[in-house]
């Protein structure tokens, strides 16, 4: 029996750990403090664990030491030697490990428990093994796709969303079955519901192709919060709950950003076997741009704000929304950053020769940060962002190599060279010369829609912030 | 693990948990969101704070069979791969993204 100081403090380890995680995330969500953030969850975590390590007396201390060390020396080392670009399949594997502990917390839970236990731990038993054991096998696909263990493509066959729900079903049944008469049938109930929950897992990631495997990470991961929240009722441990639904929460939010940002809804991403071959290819020509990435304000602020050169492309767009002003506030944010800062000046820019210089100037831009475009083409490849504001024909990659283009062979700034091209612009509307710029369907642009000024303004404050 | 709250004690703090979870990572760039999603990882990692708990209640009910023991150090063990990997990937690519920083202020 502990005496109530004991809980008191093991409450106080708790509560201090979940501030700790709380913050942390905050403060991952800005690149100034993404490094402490994560010191601070780490911290929270080592709290937690002292405590509760404190808290078992020493009851079965040499098993969990022996679990800790093993872990320790595998998660340390994997972590310390792993290639940053094999990064996103460890991410997996690490996933896929805290689903499988939630699986077999469940497990040793089922198999030691008097039964028949209460309804809340006969329910979060179930469902924190199904949950578990669901993302752990998905970790595992994930990870084998990603490391070229496996083929990238998508695998699929005939029926194979049918055979999917037969599972699905299948695992539903024993587990209400399992629920229902709280752990008291046969043992091979509960094994028969743990092995289709590892089925599940492989045949969900199966048809998702190597291109996707992030967003599916970012899936698996929320779905291990879910787990861990739902071992939390198991135990009775807030804790748990709490950071197992913070997981879960911002996973799921996380999975959805992922899916905008590459401009497809997630049940495209899950179900549509992306990459399979086909469709894409022929879109481009005959649906009109489709294949467009949108950004987001926050997004573009954070790679201005860390770039080294910006080029900034300013068009007609930025003339009729008065933007120069809010360009020029821009650059000298970017340039207290120790960013450089440029200006590309196509001669056809703007609806008259020498528009843009003469806005610019109006807005105090030094003249001597204006280039002409022969000048500044060399530049782009050297370029990590360049800025588009409001131009569309002068940055038209199809001048330059498509034959049939009717602007085909109209000398253009090189924009597509840069590292990053962020187009601000209204709409998808086709430019002056009426037809469709290839530039905005290549992987390094994004678009950002909106009213010039209002978007530069909106980047301006963006910048300061970060 | 303390005794007390009862089933709709716990599921308050888990619905309100999930409105914090979307509050707190309402706005996040592109960039972060791989690191952003391995610290999640690791916090999820506090799985392993369950699996001791399991262990020493299993220890605590007599000597336990043998099969339940490596399924016990089984879960201490995936529990601590979970978080001190997740936590040591999550810092390097910190390190790296903080290299592309070019001298700030």
């Amino acid at each position: 029996m502990t005496f109530d100081l004991q809980s008191l403090m093991l409450d106080a380890a708790e509560l201090a750990a979940i501030v700790l995680f709380i913050l942390g995330l905050r403060f991952l969500s800005s690149p100034a403090t993404a490094r402490l953030g994560n010191r601070l969850a780490a911290v929270g975590m080592l709290i937690a664990l002292v405590a509760v390590l404190y808290s078992t007396h020493a009851l079965g201390w040499w098993a969990i030491l022996a679990g800790i060390a093993i872990g320790a020396v595998i998660g340390f080392f994997s972590a310390l030697k792993v290639k940053m670009t094999a990064m996103p399949q460890m991410v997996a594997l690490f996933n896929g490990a805290g689903g499988g502990a939630a699986g077999l917390i469940s497990s040793v839970e089922f198999f030691v428990s008097a039964h028949p236990y209460g309804w809340t731990v006969s329910v979060s038993l179930v469902l924190s093994a199904i949950i578990g054991c669901l993302s752990a096998a998905g970790s595992v696909i994930a990870f084998l796709k990603l490391q070229e263990l496996m083929t990238g493509r998508p695998i699929t066959y005939k029926g194979q969303q049918v055979v999917n729900g037969i599972v699905a079903l299948g695992i539903i049944v024993l587990g209400v079955l399992l629920i229902a008469t709280q752990g008291v049938d046969p043992q091979w109930v509960y094994l028969a519901m743990l092995a289709a929950a590892l089925l599940l897992g492989v045949f969900f990631v199966l048809p998702i192709g190597g291109a996707d495997m992030p967003v599916v990470i970012s899936l698996l991961n929320s779905f291990t919060g879910v787990a861990v929240a739902i071992t939390g009722f198991e135990l009775n441990s807030n804790l748990l709950i709490i950071s197992g639904s913070l997981v879960g929460a911002s996973g799921t939010l996380l999975t959805i950003l992922m899916g905008k940002a590459m401009n497809r809804p997630l049940t495209n991403v899950l179900f549509g076997a992306f990459g399979s071959g086909g469709g894409m290819e022929t879109s481009a020509s005959s649906g009109g741009q489709q294949n467009v990435r949108a950004t987001s304000v926050e997004d573009v602020a954070v790679m201005l704000a860390y770039a080294q050169q910006v080029v900034v492309v300013p068009g007609y767009g930025m003339a009729v929304a008065q933007a120069q002003h809010s360009v020029r506030e821009l650059a000298d944010q970017l340039e207290k950053r120790g960013v450089a800062v440029k200006y590309a000046i196509h001669p056809v820019a703007g609806r008259m020769p020498g528009h843009m210089n003469v806005l610019l100037a109006e807005a105090n831009v030094p003249y001597n940060q204006l280039y002409d475009m022969d000048d500044i083409n060399p530049e782009f490849p050297r370029t990590d962002v360049a800025l588009v504001i409001g131009a569309n024909d002068v940055t038209n990659p199809a001048a330059r190599n498509v034959a049939s283009s009717p602007i085909y062979g109209m000398p253009i700034l090189d924009v597509d060279k840069a590292q990053n091209v962020v187009v601000l612009k209204r709409s998808m509307r086709s430019g002056f010369a009426g037809i469709e710029n290839p530039l905005y369907e290549l992987p390094n642009c994004s678009m950002l829609f909106g009213d010039a000024k209002a978007s530069v303004s909106a980047l301006t404050a963006a910048v300061k912030a970060v | 693990m303390n005794h007390g709250p009862d089933l709709f004690q716990l599921l308050t703090v888990f619905i309100l948990a999930i409105f914090v979870g979307f509050e707190v990572i309402s706005k996040v760039p592109t960039t972060l969101h791989t690191p952003l999603m391995s610290a999640t990882n690791a916090i999820h990692g506090v799985v392993l704070v369950g699996a001791i708990v399991i262990v020493a209640q299993l220890f605590g009910a007599g000597t336990p069979s043998t099969a339940l023991t490596v399924l016990g150090i089984c879960a201490v063990a995936l529990g601590t791969i979970n978080v001190a990997g997740g936590f040591a990937v999550t810092e390097r690519m910190l390190q790296m993204f903080k290299k592309r920083e070019p001298a700030k202020k």
